[in-house]
């Protein structure tokens, strides 16, 4: 069979996409509960395994690069690695923003708590959903589902502006609480930034179905 | 995809005998561009190629049907020139079939043949203009009176393009014309090739799909004497309209 060897890398390419997705929504949870639990000591984790992931988009990328010079791939194929490359730079970046979170914990951390988080939690919550159904529509080339899952961005930016209206009622209400309701808006902008990095991957899944490169959703922020 | 065609085939049926080489093929080929022709052995693409300068008719037992129309005029009516038409619808070959003459007679040739050009300055001129087109002038200027046969496969492929151009052809038809080459001097003849594409019209048949993609402008794509697929090259070898095509170009079978 003339392309079994190519179509092995391809899926092993598919697998280490999914073990990357893995570990950037581990990171991202494991953020949020340093976060609630003023863990110091796990953000600091957080921030050293962010290495990990980074080295792994070089793997994959370094994969991607050896296959189009050595297999000239043509067509789906050819779609699929460049879907693979950009979905791999998307998930570092979506690592990045949970190791941002780790940073703010180590600054926010030491200082009494601003307030219970509630929404928050929610934002994370909801994006480390949109990210996990996403994996299963790339591996599916699903289109569709690829789609709808931009659609709910929408969510995560209300949840965003709720913060965002509830810190500045605190920081008007006590300037002493600036610094820290500033955290929060760090974070929380964090988080949703990871959902628009999100939808980015979901057009790179119109674009493997499809073949069409498209701007799927425009995010308010 | 909408395009004035200089090339345009139209129900095109062609048989060896009893065996159906096209199957009703229709092609519109843009002029001023490079349209390359792939698919696998045996599918068709070099019959169609010859199809364009009647190269056919000298096969026998060839049966044509259809219309295959340049410039305007279906060249399968019974008044058309195939000696002028031969002139006006270049090809170049897969191996470089150069005659055992001097260089300089190699290109005068067709001049003579097609009663062309008569003073001798006229031709020296023509011949000069048709090496140096061909980026050989330099090199082959103070050596126009040794055989062609000793020079390098590439500078013979080139030579046979230069006695092509100097015909003043519209069209030129190429047929596997770098497989003879290494790959240095296949880049070299692609280079050309994109060069010669401002002021003429370029077929040309490889079973190099690599080939096709870099030089070509346009791609179609042949399976047992059909035409499966003609689109733009980078949407052919990106995202292909037919499933065949995919499955051809990125190695499923051929």
């Amino acid at each position: 069979m003339l392309r079994e060897k190519f179509c092995n890398y391809i899926r092993e390419l598919e697998k280490e996409i999914l073990e990357m997705g893995q570990m950037v929504i581990t990171a991202i949870e494991r953020s949020i509960k340093a976060l609630k639990d003023r863990d110091i000591t796990a953000a600091k984790q957080i921030i050293a395994d962010d290495l990990l992931v980074n080295k792994k988009r070089w793997d994959i990328e370094e994969r991607c690069i050896n296959l189009i010079a050595t297999q000239q791939p043509v067509a789906s194929d050819l779609r699929e690695i460049v879907a693979i490359l950009c979905v791999a730079s998307e998930l570092e970046r979506i690592g990045d923003y949970a190791e941002g979170i780790g940073k703010i914990v180590i600054m926010y951390g030491n200082q009494p708590p601003l307030k219970p988080l509630i929404d928050i939690p929610r934002m994370a919550q909801k994006a480390v959903d949109m990210l996990k159904r996403t994996l299963d529509a790339f591996l599916k080339r699903d289109a569709k589902i690829a789609m709808s899952i931009c659609n709910e961005d929408d969510d995560v930016d209300s949840l965003y502006e709720q913060v965002y209206r509830e810190l500045l009622t605190y920081m008007i209400e006590d300037p002493t609480t600036i610094s820290r309701a500033t955290y929060l808006i760090w974070v929380s902008h964090n988080l949703e930034r990871i959902a628009d990095r999100v939808t980015n991957i979901c057009e790179r899944i119109v674009f493997l179905a499809t073949g069409t490169l498209t701007d799927i959703k425009v995010s308010r922020y | 995809m909408e395009v004035t065609a200089k090339i345009e085939t139209v129900g095109l049926n062609l048989y060896y005998g009893d065996f159906p080489a096209l199957k009703d093929v229709g092609i519109k080929i843009p002029g001023q561009s490079i349209t390359a022709i792939i698919g696998p052995s045996g599918c068709g693409k070099s019959t169609l190629l010859r199809c364009f300068n009647k190269m056919n008719d000298l096969i026998e037992n060839t049966k044509v049907h259809g219309s295959i129309i340049i410039d305007g005029h279906n060249i399968l009516l019974p008044d058309t020139d195939v000696v002028f038409l031969r002139r006006k619808v270049g090809m170049v070959f897969q191996r470089p079939n150069v005659f055992d003459l001097s260089i300089y007679n190699n290109l005068k040739f067709g001049l003579r043949i097609h009663r062309m050009l008569d003073g001798k300055e006229e031709i020296t001129e023509s011949i000069q203009n048709g090496l140096e087109h061909v980026g050989l002038w330099t090199e082959l200027k103070d050596k126009l009176q040794s055989n062609a046969s000793t020079l390098t496969l590439e500078q013979q492929q080139r030579l046979c393009i230069a006695r092509v151009l100097i015909l003043k052809p519209d069209i030129i038809l190429l047929d596997e014309p770098c497989s003879a080459l290494d790959p240095i001097a296949t880049l070299r003849i692609e280079d050309l090739l994109r060069m010669l594409k401002q002021d003429y019209t370029i077929v040309i048949v490889t079973h190099n799909m690599q080939q096709a993609a870099r030089v070509s402008d346009y791609t179609g794509f042949m399976y047992l004497g059909e035409l499966i697929e003609f689109s733009e090259t980078k949407q052919l070898f990106t995202n292909p309209k037919e499933k065949l095509t995919e499955n051809y170009i990125s190695g499923h079978f051929g």
